[in-house]
């Protein structure tokens, strides 16, 4: 593989990651999994941590609904997703419970549902069944980053203002962030309280339509002025490309008389049209 | 009240606009801003001129940084910023109003496009966000203010007071409400060391701008002469309340008593008379207003009763606000149709500047109103 290739194919993979972290992000975008979105990201680590038990399962079921895709009979599809995924979670909620108990307390129920987290079920159902391995495998860990973002996101603006602290507690025994003594008296406990999720959710959505409008805007602004420049140089491209077409061909010296003529014609167009300035005149007139 | 409402003509004048229906307002909370300060001194004074102020500028800045018109001259960012005021407790840290001002302002009415399209009542909102966020300042009610021994209760006006979340010092009192939720638990009589002439005139704890009946009733029927509110709504409203409690409460034994404090103690009046009636959340069709009064009545007796809390007012408001899309489906036939109901005085009225409104009418205006209309070619609005 040479360069340009490498260059695409970690765009393109790349591209496949972007998709679920940004463009399609679970939580904003595609509003899926709001049930574990709004009940565990009462504070910034319980929402990584749900986050991260989701990737994990995620990439899992992927990869192996992936594998299986051809084997599976399409009329008992999601009964074996459904199989595929419980094996996962089952795995996940054990090693929690063995390693991280505090969080393994925290996640209570929502975490054997992550088995119906609809996020999982609908990228199995959407892309592993249908895609390779490995592009599975990209897609399901883009979509699990974008869901632990989005509710580390969440987790976060709640903790602070509704218990005046940061990332605070224990992870496997480790004590993690920060309480700011000075505000937990001033907290807003209604942040932490169900209906501080549901506010917090709908006003970051909010945000993110308005910034997702303003950046669309913007692109269409700029992919107008980029067309009229396209017009403009459009001719210019022509004229080179039919140059070296005929400069190659002459030095393959496979070219016959009428090439010959030919490639004289396009290099006296394109010196014309570039000493005496015709070329924005003659830009876009026959596209 | 929507800015505008789509019909097709013939269309009236009408000389009401948003700002001379929010003065009609303002004027008929004067006396509960008055009763308040007579029993509860200055403080809550301040506090609700703060509402205020912070309501209007957060409007201001609203439309300042989003580049919209500016609605601030409409007013009514200063009702919602009195009705605040006189929905929080007698003292609170000087805080407590600016973040309900923000929170009714911005996220309850300006981010929903601002008057006329808010989902529900801003000042509501606001109210029990403050009362989930900061619960302990929020149920802590002060006793009646001793006009003759005022030096100690001079408390109200010193610094650690007003910025000190935890209120040193702070003498609390129970509010009626809450000693008959007691008395339900104890299956006592709940009348028993309430006086119904001090919950009338309001010398009781509570809310600061809730505890007179009296104040609230000059201020209610004041507003219905103007023909500024609804007046089904507070009647359905109160009288369904009575009922329910009635119903709910029959087996206790005391159910006259209960009905009367229900009645007096807590925000049920102010509820109905000021919140209820808001144009944007409540529905306009005859009987989806009866609907929501019904609605408003047997939610409040149902928090009353069932729930951990003693008072269930905004949140049933704030549920039925909610409901009011739904109800605004049962529609009223466009004037000039087939009336849809016997009661024809319904008549949509567009008023000037293209800010149309739903006004109450009766007969004999809407017909000279309608002549007027025919008069100037029907076109204006």
């Amino acid at each position: 593989m040479n360069k340009i290739q490498i260059n695409d194919f970690l765009k393109q993979k790349g591209s496949i990651i972007a998709n679920g972290i940004v463009t399609n992000n679970p939580v904003f975008r595609l509003v899926l999994g709001t049930c574990p979105t709004l009940a565990t990201t009462s504070s910034a680590i319980n929402g990584m941590g749900m986050g991260l038990a989701a990737t994990f399962v995620l990439v899992c079921s992927n990869v192996l609904i992936s594998l299986l895709r051809k084997v599976i009979p399409d009329k008992i599809r999601i009964p074996a997703f459904v199989v595929i995924i419980a094996t996962f979670v089952t795995l996940v909620q054990m090693l929690l419970q063995k390693f991280i108990p505090s969080l393994y307390e925290s996640l209570g129920i929502f975490l054997p549902l992550i088995v119906v987290n609809c996020i999982i079920l609908a990228r199995a159902e959407a892309f592993a069944s249908t895609n390779k391995v490995f592009n599975s495998a990209l897609d399901g860990l883009g979509m699990g980053l974008g869901f632990t973002a989005s509710l580390m996101l969440i987790g976060i603006i709640r903790e602070f203002f509704g218990a005046g602290s940061l990332f605070y507690g224990s992870l496997a025994g480790i004590e993690t962030g920060i309480q700011i003594e000075a505000l937990a008296d001033y907290s807003l406990n209604i942040f932490v309280l169900p209906a501080g999720g549901f506010l917090v959710f709908g006003l970051l959505m909010a945000l993110i339509n308005y910034l997702t409008d303003l950046h669309n805007k913007k692109k269409e602004l700029k992919a107008e002025a980029k067309k009229e420049d396209a017009l403009k140089e459009g001719r210019k491209e022509d004229l080179h490309i039919a140059f070296k077409e005929a400069d190659l061909k002459e030095k393959n010296d496979e070219a016959s008389i009428e090439d010959k003529a030919k490639a004289d014609d396009a290099k006296d167009a394109l010196k014309n049209a570039l000493s005496d300035g015709t070329l924005n005149t003659l830009a876009g007139e026959d596209r | 009240m929507s800015r505008y409402l789509v019909s097709s003509s013939p269309h009236i004048a009408s000389s009401r606009t948003t700002r001379n229906i929010m003065l009609d307002v303002i004027i008929a909370l004067m006396p509960a801003v008055i009763a308040m300060v007579a029993i509860f001194g200055f403080y809550p004074l301040l506090n609700t001129l703060v509402c205020v102020g912070f309501c209007v500028l957060f409007e201001f800045l609203f439309n300042l940084i989003r580049k919209k018109e500016q609605t601030v001259g409409d007013l009514s960012a200063i009702v919602t910023g009195i009705i605040l005021g006189l929905n929080l407790p007698a003292v609170v840290p000087i805080y407590v109003p600016v973040v309900g001002a923000l929170f009714a302002i911005v996220i309850a009415k300006m981010l929903f496009g601002g008057i006329g399209r808010n989902f529900a009542n801003p000042a509501i909102s606001a109210r029990i966000f403050l009362l989930l966020a900061w619960t302990g300042v929020m149920t802590s009610f002060v006793a009646p203010l001793d006009w003759s021994n005022l030096a100690e209760n001079n408390m109200f006006f010193t610094v650690s007071n007003v910025f000190n979340i935890k209120m040193p010092d702070l003498v609390t009192s129970a509010t009626p409400l809450a000693h008959v939720k007691e008395a339900l638990e104890l299956g006592t009589n709940p009348a028993t060391g309430i006086n119904a002439l001090d919950m009338f005139l309001g010398t009781i704890g509570g809310s600061a701008g809730e505890v007179s009946a009296l104040a609230i009733l000059i201020g209610g029927i004041y507003l219905l002469i103007r023909r500024v509110i609804d007046w089904k709504i507070p009647l359905v409203y109160i009288l369904s309340t009575v009922i329910f409690t009635a119903i709910f409460y029959s087996d206790t034994g005391y159910v006259g008593e209960y009905v009367w404090t229900y009645l007096l103690g807590g925000g049920l009046l102010f509820g109905a008379f000021f919140m209820a009636t808001d144009y944007a959340t409540s529905p306009k069709s005859p009987v989806a207003v009866i609907i929501y009064g019904i609605g408003l009545g047997l939610l409040t007796v149902i928090i009353r009763k069932f729930s951990s809390m003693s008072e269930g007012v905004s949140y049933a408001i704030l549920l039925m606000n909610i409901v009011t899309p739904l109800l605004d489906k049962i529609k009223v036939k466009p004037f000039g149709g087939y009336p849809a109901y016997k009661n024809k005085d319904f008549v949509d009225a567009s008023a000037i500047k293209g800010r149309a409104l739903g006004v109450w009418n009766s007969k004999e205006n809407m017909l000279s109103d309608l002549a007027k209309g025919i008069e100037e070619g029907g076109t204006n609005g």
